[in-house]
């Protein structure tokens, strides 16, 4: 019965899709910011994905060449060893940007399953849990971190893990606000009479009308991600990899900054990560534009 | 600790308990409460790495400096985010407000440290106009005064630690500058487009008069909340800060603890800013009871009355 009456909305309903299409492909082209954003950090995506092959990392030093000014050979110039630091920027982003998706998958994970059961289970559950949740966003995430990696080796998958942890308790308590709102709905209710799993009712019924949501919060929590990740790698308290936030260490710990011809050693990596996190900031402010209307309007008056 | 330090096992658990006080042999719960009650009275035990010094000395030795930093960064950004969120709120068909507008969006998009890098390149590293020197001497601002100077020295002393507290507290002033602004345009935005606000105009009041009884006070509301709560989180963001300009606050203080894996100065610093942390958000609930009673009267069942 459900079916076909949904089925009869969609057809009749054919011109309102292509006009909603329509419409979101405009707020797509007309957010400029938004586009900016998302072309940034394609380019970003692209080059490192590319970079072993078209720019390989310069392995060898050389003495000869230390803290050379940018020039043809060498766009960026040289590092503390002689190294190429372009090479070395269009490589250091892959690793980041890897740990902050899985660390925005992971999280968002715990935040829809903690965020779905507990307000349909309700009841005491519901309670201790928004309880935790409250006493949790209370303890600070990056001292945290950072005294945790005195305690342990922390390799970049474990991080991942740990901040993903540690981020649950605000998207679990927005996910639940979201949920609850989406609680009175008919087909949540029509789906809890079918007697259908719990599983089912989240993955396949919630979750899916939750993306717009979702996908705020995945940006959202990139940015938190690559901010840890960074601030943790610049203080040296992870292990060296090639990557902008051991960059930043490496040029820091070799003084470059006292090295005028060296300034591009920090000042490079340093944009590519604002311009990262930027490109990031601007997308999900795109994403917020397209999918709360009532910003839009609220913007444009 | 054993494996650390290379003590035996008796040596670790003798060092241990003079260290906290504790004795050992007592049952762990017991051991856990005699523990907890010398915190909440402030003894939290000896440093490793300098035996006989308190973590109590070391922390009420670097948290003032903290403090002042940090605080005096939240302060200025906040004055400044409101002056500027209200007008790029109230002069919307300006030329101005984009450039307002999209400078606070980017600048509170990046990294509070990266801020204070591109502060230091542009300060101290590049030189301008000409001159043979960058425009801030960075080698001789380290720390958090000049060695050798202190109170005796009176207003003297007092510039140095400005000229020295400068730059980490431009840092924190431009980290959070962009998010005042944008908080502060939104809510007084939603305060201009509210019923009571277009009745006033209606009314014929004075524009200034609208101004501070009817938007500001409204508008205000999130600020202040928002001041309290960010009161609490702002000693953990001074941590790479602190480091960026060897600035020795606690920050400065956890890192070092870290790097020397110095646990009870770990646990202290770290005890004392998740403190801090909820005593703020406790601030920030009473401070808006106080000044929204809306929400007093919401609680005994009353209707929201926008």
């Amino acid at each position: 019965m459900t079916k076909t009456n949904q089925e009869s909305k969609i057809l009749t309903g054919k011109d309102y899709w292509l006009k909603k299409l329509k419409n979101a492909f405009r707020v797509i082209t007309s957010d400029k910011i938004g586009l900016i954003g998302f072309f940034l950090l394609l380019i970003i995506i692209v080059i490192s994905l590319l970079a072993p092959y078209v720019f390989p990392l310069d392995t060898r030093s050389d003495p000869t060449k230390i803290f050379q000014p940018p020039s043809e050979d060498h766009l960026l110039g040289t590092d503390h060893m002689g190294r190429d630091i372009w090479a070395q920027i269009a490589n250091g982003g892959r690793n980041l940007l890897l740990l902050a998706v899985i660390t925005a998958v992971i999280s968002i994970l715990i935040g829809i399953v903690l965020g779905t059961i507990s307000p349909l289970i309700g009841g005491k559950f519901d309670e201790v849990l928004l309880f935790l949740a409250d006493v949790w966003l209370t303890i600070p995430r990056f001292p945290l971190l950072v005294v945790l990696s005195g305690f342990f080796r922390l390799s970049s998958l474990v991080l991942a893990l740990i901040l993903a942890i540690l981020s649950w308790a605000g998207l679990y308590r927005n996910i639940r606000s979201e949920v609850l709102s989406l609680k009175e709905r008919d087909y949540l209710e029509a789906a809890e009479m079918l007697d259908l799993s719990m599983f089912h009712l989240i993955f396949k019924e919630i979750t899916p009308n939750m993306m717009s949501f979702i996908s705020l919060n995945f940006t959202l929590m990139m940015r938190h991600a690559i901010y840890a990740q960074v601030g943790l790698f610049f203080l040296g308290l992870l292990p060296m990899e090639v990557n902008w936030g051991v960059m930043l260490n490496i040029a820091w710990a070799q003084g470059a900054i006292y090295h005028p011809d060296a300034t591009m050693f920090i000042l490079a990596p340093a944009m590519a990560i604002s311009l990262l996190i930027l490109s990031l900031v601007w997308i999900n402010r795109a994403l917020e534009n397209l999918f709360n209307p009532a910003l839009r309007t609220d913007k444009s008056d | 600790m054993i494996a650390q330090y290379g003590m035996s096992m008796s040596e670790a658990r003798a060092r241990a308990s003079a260290l906290y006080a504790l004795d050992l042999d007592a049952p762990l719960i017991q051991q856990y409460f005699s523990y907890m009650s010398r915190m909440i009275r402030g003894d939290m035990g000896q440093s490793i790495r300098s035996p006989g010094v308190r973590v109590s000395w070391i922390i009420l030795a670097r948290l003032p400096w903290t403090l002042f930093t940090v605080g005096t960064g939240l302060i200025l950004s906040c004055l400044i985010g409101v002056f500027l969120g209200t007008i790029s709120a109230f002069r919307r068909d300006k030329w101005y407000e984009p450039i307002i507008t999209g400078t606070s969006s980017i600048i509170s998009a990046i990294p509070d440290f990266l801020i204070g890098i591109f502060l230091i390149i542009i300060f101290g590293i590049i030189t301008w106009f000409g001159r043979s020197e960058p425009l801030i001497p960075i080698h001789s601002m380290r720390g958090t005064s000049t060695p050798g100077m202190s109170w005796d020295d009176g207003i003297f002393y007092l510039w140095d630690i400005l000229v020295h507290g400068f730059l980490p507290i431009t840092t924190y002033a431009l980290a959070q500058i962009g998010m005042w602004v944008l908080l502060m345009k939104g809510s007084t935005t939603s305060t201009l487009n509210k019923d009571y606000v277009r009745l006033a105009e209606a009314r014929g009041l004075k524009n200034s008069k609208i101004m501070s009884r009817y938007v500001s006070r409204n508008a205000l509301l999130p600020i202040a909340t928002e001041f309290a709560m960010r009161m609490g989180f702002i000693l953990g963001g001074s941590l790479i800060i602190e480091q960026l300009f060897v600035y020795e606050g606690l920050g400065l203080e956890l890192l070092n603890a870290v790097h020397n894996r110095d646990y009870p100065v770990m646990q202290g610093i770290f005890l004392v800013i998740t403190s801090c942390i909820v005593f703020a958000n406790l601030f920030a609930e009473l401070l808006y009871g106080i000044l929204d009673p809306r929400t007093r009267i919401r609680r005994s069942g009353s209707n929201d009355q926008n």
